[in-house]
């Protein structure tokens, strides 16, 4: 356990150094939020019904693109080598590296997405709502972004391929949590979608690290 | 058994494989044709013109026959994809890199067929009808495994990422699936019905499970020949392929 902790702290530590990747990927989400009025119009309720959708796939698209540097720069300078034969499981490793991507790149855009939200004039509930499926959600996204990036690991254009490989993958995400708070909106009550994105990430939890530490080990063959 | 269970193993070895796959993929190929030959004179003859759609439900017999295969075929590729990871053998990673084009052919066949059938009957190309969406996304991670394994140089390393990929892709596909189904009853109204298919001539459905059989037997002949050129390509270096009579040419 200690070991989780402390990867999880190592890797705060050296996103906290290295502060303008973290921003560039909350930039590059307030700004894909902000292009969709600029090119369907300023139409409120027409926005008011697109937002939910918008920010949750600028959410996944901000979330992926940190993905590359996962475990990129651990395995060129072989820390994930010795990672791999330290006496800890390499799953538990793995976790704490993608609890620390989630709180990198996942939480900010949960804190980020209501001021975005405000833009489209959503009201003060589905706000609430949207930052409750994004809470959920995010570290789906994380758990499920890090089978993706330990596979194209060390890979010619493995930007792309990543995301060929993460996108049709995360469509469950996108709609229960896109659909939570329509569903919120409609006056349906967005239990049911949430409680079906925790489910999955109770799934995820358990079995991502899993098959991320199997595709690993297959990189460092 | 513990004959027959020795003999499994044996054939798990490309050297021994290769020849067995080339004995038997004319036979699958000429009972493809049969099955097809058979197939279409059914579903174009003998089936009856259905009297709500007319003559173009007779897409029907390709559609869905192709729609069966892309599903079943991801299934098989995981299937093999498993056994590659527990059996660490050579052969069903290249088993599973073999079907997967068939299977994405299938896939993007039923998606083509299905807007062709959908603009008559339908009035559009595309609704994002839960079928029809869950079969696109299925595309999508055919794509990304072939994708995948194309980047790789080494084969071993690639046939193995693959088989990760199809195991999370064939864990994934009913999540998928019931998402997609259960977005598309909240987004729009059942406005078009493919669940509540119009109970069928029998001949229809005999047609339709002729043309199953006739796309089975095609696939499973074209997954062995290119599982030989899978072969040959990556044997090369050893001395049974270079002893091979095509070889000696």
């Amino acid at each position: 356990m200690s070991a989780f902790i402390a990867i999880v702290r190592r890797d705060l530590l050296l996103a906290a150094r290295r502060k303008s990747e973290v921003f560039t990927a909350l930039f590059f989400f307030m700004i894909v939020v902000s292009l969709f009025p600029l090119g369907i119009g300023p139409e409120t309720a027409l926005l008011r019904r697109i937002a939910p959708g918008v920010l949750w796939v600028a959410a996944l698209l901000a979330a992926m693109l940190s993905l590359n540097r996962l475990f990129a720069a651990d395995h060129q300078d072989g820390t994930l080598e010795q990672m791999a034969l330290s006496p800890t499981p390499l799953a538990l490793l793995v976790s704490g590296k993608v609890l620390a991507h989630w709180l990198t790149a996942g939480l900010p855009l949960v804190l980020l997405a209501p001021v975005l939200g405000l833009q489209f004039d959503l009201s003060a509930r589905a706000l609430g709502v949207l930052m409750l499926s994004l809470l959920l959600g995010t570290p789906l996204l994380s758990l499920i972004g890090a089978i993706g990036a330990a596979l194209t690991l060390g890979l010619r254009g493995g930007g792309v391929l990543l995301s060929l490989l993460v996108l049709p993958l995360y469509i469950p995400a996108l709609i229960f949590g896109a659909g939570a708070v329509e569903a919120d909106m409609a006056g349906l009550g967005a239990g049911g979608h949430l409680s079906l994105l925790g489910a999955l990430l109770a799934l995820g939890v358990f079995f991502a690290p899993w098959a991320a530490t199997a595709a690993l080990r297959i990189a460092l063959e | 058994m513990s004959q027959r269970f020795v003999n499994w193993f044996k054939f798990a070895s490309p050297a021994s494989f290769y020849p067995l796959a080339g004995k038997a993929w004319p036979w699958f190929a000429a009972l493809a044709a049969a099955f097809c030959a058979a197939g279409l004179w059914l579903s174009f003859f003998v089936a009856p013109t259905d009297f709500q759609q007319g003559e173009g439900y007779r897409i029907i017999f390709i559609h869905v026959p192709a729609s069966w295969m892309s599903m079943f075929i991801y299934c098989v590729m995981a299937f093999w994809a498993a056994i590659g990871i527990t059996f660490n053998t050579r052969l069903s990673g290249m088993m599973s890199s073999a079907l997967a084009p068939t299977g994405a052919l299938f896939a993007f066949i039923s998606l083509w067929t299905g807007a062709l059938w959908g603009k008559p009957m339908w009035g559009a190309w595309w609704v994002w009808d839960a079928r029809l969406t869950s079969e696109l996304i299925l595309f999508f991670l055919y794509v990304g495994y072939i994708a995948l394994t194309a980047a790789i140089d080494d084969p071993r390393r690639a046939d193995k990422a693959g088989a990760i990929v199809a195991l999370v892709g064939v864990v994934n596909v009913p999540i998928i699936y019931f998402s997609v189904k259960w977005w598309n009853t909240l987004h729009q109204g059942a406005s078009v019905s493919l669940t509540k298919a119009p109970s069928m001539a029998t001949t229809m459905l005999w047609g339709m499970l002729i043309m199953a059989l006739a796309f089975w037997m095609y696939s499973i002949a074209v997954a062995l020949y290119r599982v030989r050129a899978i072969i040959l390509e990556r044997e090369r270096h050893t001395t049974w392929v270079a002893e091979l009579p095509e070889m000696q040419q």
